[in-house]
């Protein structure tokens, strides 16, 4: 996720007009290569979202059959949908915003171990790597549907956290929150896992060397060398991981329960497909992307770095 | 002091180590009762066998649901591909008006939830009146595989050495033999593991596909489903065959490049 490192220089004030000639000439290759693609997202990214945001605000006539809405300015859609469903909604970004964190710890941890700790012991190092990307290997929904097993109330891993009492006798993990957390944190644990690798990887060891032999203890080389050094593989890392378990479902509709685990892609879903609500399905999905783009941007004015975005 | 030192030294690899089990924990699941002797549901542990693995395709449509998934992937990947390495080449080295707003269509369906961009495409399919099926999926994927693509790409494209392409033209080859000779090759790794990416991003796609794809199934859209009533060991089955095709196909490429790099270091 880098920004092209060297920018081509800019023009000069006084060229020639043959060189002016040749600038423009490459402009025009530029913009063909990109025309079709952009055509594409065109028609099938920028378009659809404008058809989301006017089907948003569709009225139902009375009367009218399930399903059938016509074309109106209801703004009150939006009213019902933040009244009615402000709850699934913040606990997306909730469950979200703490599987990130988990991911980070664990992530940087992973990342660390094989990009600095293991940098000596390459082929070790490339086995790991291999380990880091596996989940990408093995389907989503499967590794899903295999942790609601691992962790439902015959197996092993309730039965251990029941004898050493972090669970009660009666305690459970699969239809919890904690459930739904954990599952999101496994699942995105490589979107955040490789950037920070890949910063990490170029971090010249010399550096920490260096502080050492400036009497910086190991945490304090890491903490002033190294962590800022790997900021932009965490940047985008936690970018990675926060967009997509924001909006995903599947680990709150196979590890949750109905009830107190909802997140909002649940909700779009049913109102989509089950309901047949269009206008509130499109208003919902309207305001996770319009909140999205608000906390991505504050973030990005926060803590982005000019080699990102 | 000394105590502290020692638990520094060996937190990162202990905790790294547990992390690195974690991340197989439901890998090795999937694979484990993939020999489950279960009739319908895959649910508990009733004894070894053979017979899943020698008849993968046993379970009801599980095989159809595979084949739409590949070449769903297959398709999506070549178009994404495509379309997405011209864009990377033509933004990150040619000016032109209104590039920055290009900059920013580009990278906002990365910021965008999965499901919104599912709802959004629904909506459009829904307003233009086409049928959903294979196509639909098609276009949808493309959609979000492009901007990993253009990402991927960009940052090969902006590590490229321009002085190559100098002496090329120096040596008199023409801006397209140039293009062909020099540019392309150095640029494909980036390419392939776009592609790469972007095969394995839509074969394992589920939201998107299950908002745009009406009755037609997905090898993901099989599981969810079948997730209700019980997955059918077939599907571990062949969640665990991709698992060993595509790590037998990384590790190999690991392997020769390590070789490659001890003979150059050798040298």
């Amino acid at each position: 996720m880098r920004a092209p490192a060297s920018r081509r220089p800019e023009p000069a004030e006084n060229l020639s007009a043959a060189e002016q000639k040749a600038e423009k000439a490459r402009g025009r290759i530029g913009v063909g290569l990109i025309v079709p693609g952009f055509v594409f997202l065109l028609l099938f990214f920028a378009a659809p979202v404008f058809v989301l945001l006017a089907m948003s605000l569709y009225a139902k006539p009375p009367g009218a059959e399930t399903g059938v809405f016509v074309p109106a300015f209801e703004v009150s859609n939006y009213v019902v949908a933040l009244s009615e469903y402000w709850v699934p909604l913040l606990r997306s970004f909730l469950f979200a915003g703490i599987a990130t964190v988990l991911a980070l710890i664990i992530g940087y941890t992973m990342a660390y171990l094989v990009a600095v700790r293991l940098r000596q012991h390459k082929l070790l190092a490339a086995i790991l790597l291999v380990i880091l990307i596996a989940p990408f290997f093995s389907s989503f929904v499967l590794r899903t549907q295999a942790w609601k097993q691992i962790l439902s109330d015959e197996g092993f891993v309730v039965e251990a956290l029941r004898f050493v009492a972090i669970l009660p006798e009666d305690g459970r993990l699969t239809a919890t929150s904690i459930a739904v957390v954990a599952g999101l944190t496994y699942n995105f644990l490589p979107f955040m896992t490789l950037p920070i690798y890949a910063s990490l990887e170029r971090l010249d060891t010399r550096l920490l060397e260096a502080a050492g032999d400036l009497f910086a203890s190991p945490m304090t080389a890491f903490r002033k060398v190294t962590l800022p050094l790997s900021m932009p593989g965490v940047f985008a890392g936690t970018l990675l991981t926060f967009i997509p378990a924001s909006g995903d479902y599947i680990n709150a509709t196979i590890l949750g329960n109905n009830r107190d685990t909802a997140m909002i892609g649940q909700v779009i879903d049913s109102r989509f497909f089950k309901i047949v609500d269009y206008p509130m399905a499109a208003a919902l999905s309207t305001v996770l992307m319009v909140v999205i783009l608000i906390l991505v941007m504050a973030y990005i004015r926060k803590f982005g770095t000019k080699e990102l975005f | 002091m000394r105590f502290k030192q020692r638990i520094g030294r060996w937190l990162v690899p202990v905790l790294g180590g547990l992390a690195f089990v974690y991340l197989l924990v439901p890998i090795a699941y999937i694979f484990v009762y993939s020999f489950n002797d279960a009739g319908r549901t895959n649910l508990t542990w009733q004894g070894f066998t053979f017979s899943n693995w020698l008849n993968p395709c046993g379970a009801p449509n599980i095989c159809d649901a595979l084949g739409n998934s590949l070449s769903i992937a297959f398709v999506a990947t070549i178009i994404a591909t495509v379309l997405g390495t011209a864009i990377a080449l033509g933004l990150a080295r040619y000016k032109f008006r209104f590039r920055k707003l290009a900059d920013i269509l580009i990278i906002l369906p990365l910021a965008t939830p999965e499901v919104v961009l599912g709802a959004s495409l629904l909506a459009q399919f829904l307003n233009l009146g086409w049928e959903l099926g294979y196509w639909t999926v098609v276009i949808s994927h493309v959609t979000f595989c492009m901007a990993f693509v253009v990402v991927t790409v960009r940052a090969r494209v902006s590590a490229l050495d321009g002085r190559l392409e100098e002496a090329a033209g120096d040596l008199y080859a023409s801006p397209r033999t140039t293009f062909w000779k020099v540019t392309f090759p150095l640029l494909l790794p980036g390419v392939v593991a776009a592609a790469l990416l972007s095969f394995a991003m839509s074969f394992d796609d589920f939201i998107i596909a299950n908002f745009n794809s009406g009755t037609f199934d997905t090898f993901p859209k099989f599981i969810y489903v079948a997730a209700t009533r019980g997955i059918p060991a077939q599907a571990n089955v062949i969640g665990s065959g991709i698992f060993l095709i595509a790590l037998v196909i990384v590790v190999t490429g690991t392997v020769l490049s390590y070789r490659r790099q001890k003979a150059l270091a050798a040298r």
